[in-house]
């Protein structure tokens, strides 16, 4: 579905993204982790054209993602900013439907989306009319998700869909997205920093290491065999925030 | 969003009708005075002395100062107004010979405007004494100060600092006073009356020479220059109306110092309209019929509050609809918005009066120059308002606008605009007011408004006509704030005044 070749991104001496290629193939989940810093929003962004690579090629369902092409192909890709991004002074409803009324659909065909994706994310109707400010973080999470299926698209870029949430929320939320993901049976780009998260979502796990791809496997592969000892540090730095100290 | 413009943009044509529906029509005449009462009355005189057999002059009053009168004489958009020889020489054609009245003449003729003979006095400055002093001590002139060292004199400011006052006067005549102090020219009277100074510089034609019976000293060694009154009026109008420069020069010689200050006495003192004055003067020397039209408090306030409505929403709406798309652009090109901002806030200091004088030889006096000064002055802090509320915006929600698929036209529209609303909207509040207390500056170039009453009342020492313009334009400030209060609640998405629950 997606297609990176050679690409690389500087922020002035910075640089974000090394030459990496990296393949995304479609209609199943792709998980980015690693480090904070490692470059994974930054990738996800090349991949919708929101900013452009410094070389290389970016291909999204065989077409080139350029400056020109990336507003119309960024209506077949739904994407969730790192903090939901939703616009506060659009209701929920409003944020949701947003895009679909921009490109003219019709009313009723509208209502019909909507209740569709408030029946898939189990999102309470009553709370459509209200503002972002008035709902809660794992509603607003729910919301960025809706607005991002809207359309309809063909895949789904999501930056930490459960970053901002109590672990509680997060646990739930992963199970009802993972599930939502199956259903739905699209291209699905996540990223994440939590192993455990990532193994949640998928076998196909992307490990980044400033700016390129260190080892790209499941999660079981990653335990047994780290490929290198960026690998066994990040895996075990994971593992031990979920042991408990012994006392 | 899209209403508000349409409805601005009605306002701003109905009002430009209005305004220009005001100017006068191409026969009339145009007399114009400088904002002290005895040019006022003078001005008051000429119109009289002009109008008749189906020419009708219009008077514009109180404009701020020699240079926006000769500005608008040239431009056109007066055609006469009364001036001084010494004024002309020596501000108005410095640097070229017109040392003699035909020299003086010839020079004028080369602008096009044309100059009556003298109207009989002189206003110039001079040395004045109380009558019993002079008796006193025998002075008739300026030269016998010499013999009485230990008086003491008062002067204003201003004849202490120019060059043809105290100090060049104290060299011509080899003056020996030691005590002597700067003083404002009422308590200069006052304190001569009391007999605390003994001499005080005058106005030849100020009224308070006659109210305390002063002498004024001969200037024998002719030290002051001469200031004497003459007409200015435009070559033209001896084709467009020969009858109307005919009476003009039935006023020549007929008006001496002792008969001006009398008039100006009549106003300042009095308090008596000039109209009145200037009526009861062309009755009795010209034999013309004259009747003052007195306008009453209603029908003044009405013209004023008209005048300034017309100036206010002009230019305010004006610089909504070009200040708003400035600002957006400034915020969309970083380099291009340092120089917008950085123009905008340079026109922000320029002085109001120098800019109306500037733009007298493109747009003459009146609305016109106003409305554009307010107009470049309301830039400011909708431009900068528009271009910080939307720099301001969260990068992660442009993000979310761009990665839906929104195009940057429609990004703008459906959310960068709304959310940068509340500063906008605090800006125009901002400009709103600095426009309404700003436009009452346009009196001084003709534009009228509140500004005439507070013009006309600081020159009378009149305090009630001064707060007939400074109430209406504080409750006109406080209503136009109000307003947009109202406005900013319907314009300002109510998402944005919410407070976040967590
Ligand atoms: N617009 C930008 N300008 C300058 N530097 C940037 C910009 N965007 C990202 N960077 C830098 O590029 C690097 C990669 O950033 P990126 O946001 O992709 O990291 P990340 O992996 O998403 O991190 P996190 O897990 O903290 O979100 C970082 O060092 C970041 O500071
Ligand atoms: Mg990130």
């Amino acid at each position: 579905m997606f297609n990176l070749s050679d690409i690389s991104k500087s922020f002035g001496r910075l640089r974000a993204v090394a030459p990496t290629d990296l393949h995304i193939s479609a209609g199943r989940t792709t998980v980015l982790i690693g480090p904070s810093g490692c470059g994974k929003s930054t990738l996800l962004r090349l991949m919708n054209g929101l900013i452009a690579p410094d070389t290389g090629r970016i291909t999204f369902d065989g077409e080139d993602v350029t400056a020109a092409t990336a507003p119309s192909l960024r209506r077949r890709m739904g994407y969730v900013i790192q903090q939901g991004g939703l616009f506060p002074h659009l209701t929920t409803r409003q944020n949701i439907t947003l895009m679909a009324r921009h490109t003219g659909w019709a009313a009723a065909d509208i209502e019909t989306r909507l209740q569709s994706l408030t029946d898939l994310t189990r999102f309470p109707r009553d709370a459509l009319a209200r503002y972002p400010a008035e709902l809660s973080g794992g509603q607003r999470q729910r919301v960025s998700l809706m607005r991002a299926l809207m359309l309809d698209p063909d895949a789904l870029l999501l930056d930490e869909p459960l970053g901002a949430l109590d672990p509680m929320v997060r646990y739930e939320l992963q199970t009802e997205l993972a599930e939502i993901f199956r259903t739905l049976g699209k291209t699905v780009v996540l990223v994440t920093h939590d192993l455990f998260e990532a193994a949640h979502f998928s076998k196909d796990i992307v490990l980044l290491r400033d700016g390129a791809v260190e080892q790209r496997t499941s999660m079981q592969m990653l335990l047994a065999e780290p490929a290198s000892p960026f690998v066994e540090k990040f895996v075990g730095a994971q593992r031990g925030l979920t042991q408990a100290p012994e006392l | 969003m899209k209403n508000i413009f349409v409805a601005l943009a009605l306002l701003l044509a109905t009002s430009g009708v209005t305004a220009f529906s005001l100017t006068a029509s191409a026969q009339d005449i145009t007399v114009g005075s400088k904002k002290f009462t005895e040019s006022v009355i003078l001005g008051e005189i000429l119109k009289f002395a002009v109008s008749g057999d189906g020419v009708a002059a219009n008077h514009r009053r109180d404009l701020g100062g020699t240079r926006v009168l000769w500005s608008a004489l040239l431009k056109g958009d007066i055609d006469i107004y009364p001036e001084y020889t010494g004024t002309i020489r020596q501000e108005l054609l410095k640097g070229t010979d017109t040392h003699t009245l035909p020299l003086l003449r010839a020079a004028l003729a080369k602008q096009g405007i044309r100059m009556s003979a003298p109207l009989g006095f002189n206003n110039t400055y001079a040395i004045g004494v109380k009558k019993e002093t002079a008796a006193r001590y025998g002075l008739t002139k300026i030269s016998d100060l010499r013999r009485y060292a230990e008086f003491s004199l008062g002067f204003s400011n201003e004849f202490l600092d120019r060059g043809d006052g105290w100090p060049s006067l104290q060299t011509t005549y080899r003056l020996p006073q030691r005590d002597v102090r700067g003083l404002d020219h009422d308590l200069a009277y006052r304190g001569l009356e009391s007999g605390a100074i003994d001499g005080i510089d005058v106005y030849t034609t100020d009224a308070e020479i006659a109210y305390y019976d002063l002498f004024l000293l001969e200037d024998d060694q002719r030290h002051f220059p001469t200031y004497d009154a003459v007409i200015l009026y435009r070559a033209d109008l001896a084709d467009r109306a020969p009858k109307a420069v005919a009476s003009l020069t039935r006023l020549e010689g007929t008006i001496d110092e002792v008969r001006m200050s009398a008039m100006n006495g009549a106003v300042k003192l009095d308090k008596r309209a000039e109209a009145v004055i200037a009526a009861e003067f062309v009755i009795s020397r010209l034999q013309i019929s004259a009747t003052a039209i007195e306008i009453g408090f209603a029908a003044r306030l009405w013209k004023s509050t008209r005048d300034h409505l017309v100036l206010v929403l002009i230019s305010l709406g004006a610089a909504i609809l070009f200040a708003v798309p400035l600002g957006i652009l400034a915020a969309g090109h970083a380099r291009l918005g340092q120089l917008i901002l950085g123009i905008v806030g340079i026109v922000q200091t320029i002085p109001s009066l120098a800019l109306f004088v500037f733009m007298i030889p493109l747009l003459g006096i009146g609305g016109p120059p106003a409305i554009v000064a307010l107009f470049l002055y309301s830039l400011l802090p909708i431009v900068r308002n528009t271009h910080a509320g939307l720099r301001g915006i969260d990068p992660g929600i442009l993000e979310s606008a761009a990665a839906i698929g929104l195009e940057p036209r429609a990004s703008l529209r459906i959310v960068e605009l709304p959310l940068a609303m509340r500063s906008i909207m605090a800006g125009i509040k901002t400009s709103a007011v600095i426009n309404v207390g700003t436009a009452t500056l346009g009196a001084l170039i003709g534009a009228g408004g509140y500004g005439q009453p507070i013009l006309t009342g600081i020159r009378l020492d009149n305090t009630a006509l001064i707060l007939e313009g400074a109430i209406p334009a504080a409750i006109l400030a406080l209503a136009v704030q109000g307003m947009f209060e109202l406005a900013e609640r319907a314009v300002v998405p109510r998402g944005l005044r919410l407070k976040s629950v967590g």
